[in-house]
């Protein structure tokens, strides 16, 4: 993982978010650069995911514009989605297939980084269990598999959505090392948590969608 | 590293269904056991006057094909939408629609072409001719993809609804109308002895226009299903 991504920038105008004519938020400004983070708080309910999921274009927001170096999402479509990578709650692994064969085909949908996937088992700590099923692995185990994704792709832009979920301390701490290295390469980072968040980075902008 | 080429990703997501399938069984079993035992019913239910059930063949045959497609179609999307696989394939900087193709092509490998390969024998259970056991194949080959292009359409709308079925049903069943109508008819035609170009060319124009409209249909409809 000795690469740089290019610099880029993200920028959030004024964007809305309406569920069942309740304003989860609106007018909601920011911009994301180079090594920066973004993290969202808020009660339950107070439209985390939502958020998330109108950054990486899953769902439009109701109101305003999202911009990749100057360029609206919608217009960029499969360019924007190459720059990003998504960790949701569902953790997006086949339970049929084993650890190894999930990876390769999250490989194909994005740019491979370069790192072998056996490497980047190892690095979340599942050596050894490439050729498992994944309906055998531990929730933790199978949350990390999840996040190995961003391992075996290449994308400066990494959207996560309580990216601790069933992951051990130890866990955790492995995740929040990948992130500060992620970040100190010149990555982007937009994340939900529970848990306080350890980034080395001082350049965090903090939302709360509750206040 | 270059990112995968569109035919790579292509033959990826299309392999991994394929080994899903695999791994799954039971679940590709069940619209072909079904197809088989509708067809199977009917010689008990109405009797076995080999001219009365060379008269209804064509028909049974290809409604058990229908409600068997129909049977299957939810397994499309609803495992890649349960487990997120789906926010992953939206999300891929490959098009969509594409992607699509090789979801709907893996679906019709593991349930249009097993009915392709048990429908002689069930042509021989109903006393069809050998000319009409010969259209059979033909409507089948180019229908049972039709089947399976236009469900995903349908699929993909009423993926993210808690009880998607009934609707599914409704929204699918007017659609596969025409192919039943042209499929049916020619293998009764071709009993008959009459000629059933009109009906085959009808089919293939049907299998061409949903192979060229419903990718992208089905993209849209995920895209809506999805946010």
């Amino acid at each position: 993982m000795n690469h740089t991504y290019t610099a880029a920038t993200l920028e959030a105008r004024d964007i809305a978010c309406i569920r069942d004519d309740r304003t989860l938020f609106d007018k909601l400004s920011f911009t994301l650069e180079a090594g920066q983070a973004v993290l969202v708080e808020g009660r339950n309910g107070s439209g985390k995911t939502s958020l998330l999921r109108i950054l990486c274009g899953i769902r439009q927001p109701d109101e305003g514009t999202i911009h990749w170096n100057g360029g609206d999402i919608y217009r960029l479509a499969t360019g924007y989605n190459a720059a990003t990578a998504w960790v949701g709650h569902k953790d997006g692994i086949k339970l049929e297939l084993s650890a190894e064969e999930n990876l390769v085909f999250a490989r194909s949908l994005g740019t491979p980084s370069g790192l072998e996937i056996s490497d980047a088992l190892e690095a979340m700590e599942l050596g050894g269990f490439d050729d498992v099923i994944a309906i055998n692995l531990s929730a933790g185990q199978k949350r990390r598999l999840a996040l190995a994704r961003l391992l075996v792709t290449r994308s400066p832009l990494w959207i996560l959505d309580e990216p601790f979920t069933s992951l051990d301390t130890h866990g955790i701490s492995l995740i929040e090392n990948m992130i500060n290295i992620h970040l100190a390469d010149g990555g982007m980072l937009a994340v939900t948590s529970h848990h306080p968040v350890g980034l080395d980075s001082a350049d965090i902008t903090r939302i709360n969608l509750s206040e | 590293m270059k990112p995968a080429t569109l035919p790579q990703a292509f033959a990826i997501l299309l392999r991994r269904d394929l080994t899903l399938a695999y791994r799954r069984r039971s679940e590709i079993i069940n619209p072909l056991l079904f197809f088989v035992l509708v067809t199977a019913m009917f010689p008990l239910g109405v009797g076995a006057d080999p001219a009365l059930l060379r008269d209804i063949g064509p028909g049974i045959i290809w409604v058990a094909a229908l409600l068997a497609a129909l049977l299957s179609l939810e397994t499309v999307f609803r495992s890649d939408f349960d487990d997120g696989s789906l926010e992953q394939l939206l999300l891929s900087p490959h098009p969509l629609s594409v992607l699509m193709i090789a979801k709907v092509l893996a679906h019709w490998l593991v349930t249009g072409l097993p009915l392709l390969i048990v429908a002689p024998l069930l042509s021989i259970l109903l006393h069809l001719s050998d000319d009409a056991m010969h259209t059979l194949l033909i409507t089948l080959a180019l229908g049972t993809p039709v089947l399976s292009l236009v469900g995903a359409i349908g699929v993909a709308l009423t993926v993210g609804l808690r009880k998607g079925g009934t609707i599914l049903s409704i929204l699918v069943m007017p659609l596969y109308v025409p192919v039943l109508i042209f499929a049916a008819s020619a293998v009764a035609n071709s009993d008959a002895g009459l000629p059933v170009n009109a009906h085959l060319s009808l089919l293939a124009a049907l299998l061409v226009l949903a192979t060229s409209l419903s990718p992208a249909a089905t993209a849209a409809s995920l895209r809506i299903s999805m946010s």
